[in-house]
């Protein structure tokens, strides 16, 4: 008797166990402890490692670089208050900010500086090991760098969240990052890789404490979950929403939306010594056969966004009076006849028997950029051109163009990851070819003005370099611009002071307040 | 049931459980190898984001991690930690695999167990109440529920549920982990398509066991119905319903890729994905042996349950 009882006490417990459970939920969805600032985002956090995943302790205000970027991109101090160069261009100085420390109390000194960036500049992948970087020394309160060779771009590879400086005690026996003990106003409460960092204000901050006290960063993969969070109030600021996902804040009364135009292109990267794509007539039939206007209204839903040249109009100083780039189909479909692909009975062109096919990599890491392929692949049909578009992982663009097989890719490739876009135009334009730039293509004008301008041109020389890298960019087409790129995020209404740094430096929680 | 059955099945079990780490390890280590692109790539990628990663930083990853090492050597190195139990470190966190393993590993078993109960506490309850008249009422209405919420998929029904408990009630938080409230959703989408099945399979079972000469002798003898339901019908209905649970619960451990990346929960299947993604080899390696582990785990636990619930005299007494 007292076993066959047994199954039904086990599910009267476990009803008992999921009625509290549902109890316990009542009502506290939506309401939020008055004190936390809940932000969402699509990015997780795979390690702890300032030249892995610093970027989501650097935007918390968890850690500082040494020179950091305002909302124009310009620098300002970080943990240096000032720097300076010596006359050859071959030491910099960094002074460090006074009664900075770090999170576990330990005093901000040179000598953690420059241990903390040793690491990073010996990591390949971050900006800072593309510096000629003969030695790093402490000299009083001062971080002394020498270099091989003048970099004049130096500062603006300090702004990159990989530099972070991170207590000594942040490094275990094998020098991995076992906890981010930073200089930031908030320090770390809790972590939980690779989903969830929790922090709270530092009070032995140097400068103002911030109002809100405590912040939470939950990792949300589905864009539709994360506008519904947005919409129902269950977060503060949400980045990364999808078109659908902003006309649901938009017609929320609790959340707004937030943007700003960020130095992003979405652009084709092109073999340039493919036996088709190597010749310019194609490419920029290509370009003229894309309707860029369309495309952006259709997938990004904002018509501006469609590109007219490479570099994107929130980079001022690199805008030159070039053509802009148009659709005409007429036009287009006139190039390729010139170069000899004669339209084939099955409508795709032919040359020597041989069909107009080609192959288009991307990636859906931005949800928009296999939309956006597949929209290329219609318009590139009407003008005789097959395209196949592969969906696969980021990576395999520069694998491919390791390996030779890549023809062209879509990407979404920043042009100021550090601040200064320089740094990204060189290497975008490297003539050896560079993985998210150029490939097989040269141009000695455009090699002579991105030198110039590493070698620190200023004034109308600097500009007249600019000019010829923009013309030059505009005229061979390398690098088919597509569309730029706005970034969103929805704020929720109780939450004032918020702005978006196109640069991703930090999320500026320092600036937050809480509203009425 | 007696101790000899018990050592049996246990080193049954336990034999194929040697021959499944063995075998699973090295078909993951091959598909990997099969599969396109570059690996030190991936990896770096998913190390450093991807706006970081160019051909230095793949070489950096590619000499660091000996990937350019003949395949059997790499093979061999894993195989020789494993028999050491040592599962190595991840390629692209650098954290100890056993402990990222051993965190989704839980995060998965949590959801898994509160779906199994929701869904037996609803579809055992539905197929009981079916099953008390074939063909009634009741039984036609769960006919319409086992359908409905077998033809909805976990997808959708997900984010119907989070449209009406969370966005529109507030009752419920619509993503995260950790928080013990956090689990109901996607428990309970689980849990709720699992419970069709389990409530149609119930119902025929229960069905079946009714029909039964020995339920038949009970009511004759004079049981009261609910003492004929509990020791004849339920416990016999229970020697069906208990192998099917198995199969489901495995089911479940697999399939909730959709409804882990829906809820941001942390389980085995997010961390499956990402490790194929980014081919960090020990952690797919780690992830698969302890999925393929879990299997046999679930299948002994039935064999036992089995063993244990089935009215029926074992064989060897029989015998004897």
């Amino acid at each position: 008797m007292l076993r066959s009882s047994r199954p039904l006490l086990a599910a009267s417990a476990a009803a008992a166990l999921l009625t509290l459970a549902a109890c316990g939920g009542s009502g506290a969805g939506s309401s939020a402890p008055a004190d936390t600032l809940r932000i969402a985002g699509p990015f997780e956090v795979h390690s702890l490692d300032p030249t892995a995943d610093g970027e989501v302790f650097t935007r918390l205000q968890v850690s500082e670089t040494l020179v950091t970027a305002d909302l124009q991109g310009e620098l300002v101090p970080g943990l240096a208050t000032s720097w300076s160069t010596s006359e050859d261009g071959r030491t910099w100085r960094f002074e460090l900010v006074e009664g900075a420390t770090f999170h576990d109390g330990t005093p901000l000194d040179a000598e953690a500086a420059v241990g903390a960036l040793e690491r990073v500049a010996a990591v390949e992948a971050s900006p800072l090991s593309g510096a000629p970087i003969r030695a790093l020394r402490a000299e009083g309160s001062t971080v002394v760098v020498e270099l091989d060779e003048p970099h004049p771009v130096l500062p603006a590879l300090l702004t990159h969240y990989s530099a972070a400086v991170l207590a000594p005690a942040s490094y275990d026996e094998s020098g991995q990052v076992a906890e981010v003990i930073g200089t930031g106003p908030y320090r770390v409460a809790d972590v939980e890789l690779p989903a969830s960092v929790e922090t709270e204000r530092f009070a032995g901050y140097r400068g103002e404490a911030p109002e809100v006290e405590r912040v939470t960063f939950q990792a949300v993969g589905r864009a539709e979950q994360r506008a519904l969070l947005a919409s129902s109030g269950q977060a503060d600021v949400v980045f990364g929403l999808e078109p659908a996902g902003q006309q649901r804040v938009e017609s929320s009364d609790v959340a707004d939306l937030a943007s700003s135009l960020q130095p992003r292109t979405i652009r084709l990267k092109v073999d340039a010594e493919h036996p088709v794509l190597g010749d310019v007539r194609v490419r920029r039939a290509l370009s003229l056969a894309l309707d860029r206007e369309a495309m952006a209204e259709a997938v990004l839903r904002e018509g501006d966004l469609a590109a007219t040249q490479l570099l994107p109009p929130s980079l001022e100083a690199w805008q030159a009076d070039v053509e802009p780039l148009v659709h005409d189909q007429q036009a287009a479909a006139a190039l390729l006849d010139e170069a000899g692909w004669v339209t084939g009975p099955d409508g795709t062109r032919v040359r020597d028997g041989e069909p107009l096919s080609l192959t288009l990599l991307t990636y859906p890491d931005r949800a928009e950029l296999p939309a956006l392929a597949t929209a290329i692949q219609a318009a590139l049909a009407e003008v005789g051109v097959d395209l196949e578009v592969e969906v696969t992982n980021s990576s395999e663009v520069p694998a491919g163009q390791a390996d030779g097989s890549l023809e062209m890719a879509l990407i979404a490739k920043h042009f100021a990851l550090v601040s200064d876009p320089l740094v990204d135009v060189a290497t975008v334009f490297d003539p050896a070819g560079s993985d998210w730039g150029v490939m097989g293509w040269s141009d000695p004008a455009v090699t002579a003005a991105v030198d110039d301008l590493l070698a620190g041109a200023t004034g109308a020389a600097a500009q007249q370099a600019r000019e010829t890298v923009a013309r030059t960019a505009q005229q061979e087409l390398p690098l088919i611009p597509v569309a730029w790129y706005r970034m969103n995020a929805a704020v929720n209404d109780r939450v004032e002071g918020f702005t978006m740094d196109p640069l991703e430096t930090t999320w500026r929680l320092t600036d937050l307040r809480w509203g009425a | 049931m007696s101790g000899a059955a018990v050592r049996a099945v246990l080193a049954r079990r336990a034999l194929q459980a040697a021959g499944v780490a063995v075998l699973v390890s090295v078909l993951c280590f091959l598909v990997v190898r099969r599969l396109p692109g570059d690996a030190a790539y991936r990896i770096a990628a998913g190390r450093y984001g991807y706006d970081l990663v160019d051909a230095e930083a793949a070489e950096a990853v590619s000499t660091e991690l000996g990937l350019d090492r003949p395949a059997w050597q790499q093979l061999g190195s894993w195989l020789l930690d494993l028999v050491q139990l040592d599962l190595g470190r991840s390629l692209v966190t650098s954290r100890p695999v056993l402990e990222e393993v051993g965190y989704y590993l839980l995060g998965t078993l949590q959801l898994a167990a509160v779906a199994l109960v929701l869904a037996v506490v609803l579809g055992a309850a539905a197929g009981v109440l079916a099953a008390r008249r074939p063909g009634g009422l009741v039984d036609r209405v769960t006919t319409t529920y086992v359908a409905s919420v077998r033809a909805v998929p976990p997808f959708l029904l997900g984010l119907l549920l989070v449209l009406v408990l969370s966005a529109q009630l507030g009752l419920l938080p619509a993503v995260g982990h950790g928080d013990a409230r956090s689990i109901v959703l996607p428990a309970l989408t689980l849990g709720l398509g699992l419970s069709g099945l389990v409530a149609r399979v119930t119902r025929d079972a229960v069905v079946e066991v009714q029909r039964s000469e020995h339920v038949q002798f009970a009511r004759t003898k004079g049981l009261p119905e609910r003492w004929v339901l509990l020791r004849h019908v339920v416990r016999n209905a229970a020697v069906v319903l208990v192998p099917y649970l198995g199969v489901q619960a495995v089911v479940l451990v697999e399939g909730v890729v959709v409804v882990e990346s829906l809820f941001s929960w942390q389980g085995l299947g997010h961390a499956l994905v990402h490790a194929v993604f980014w081919r960090d080899v020990p952690v797919l390696q780690a992830t698969a042996l302890v999925l393929a582990l879990l299997v046999v785990a679930v299948n002994t636990l039935v064999d036992l349950a089995v063993l244990w619930l089935d009215p029926r005299p074992r064989r060897s007494e029989v015998l004897t």
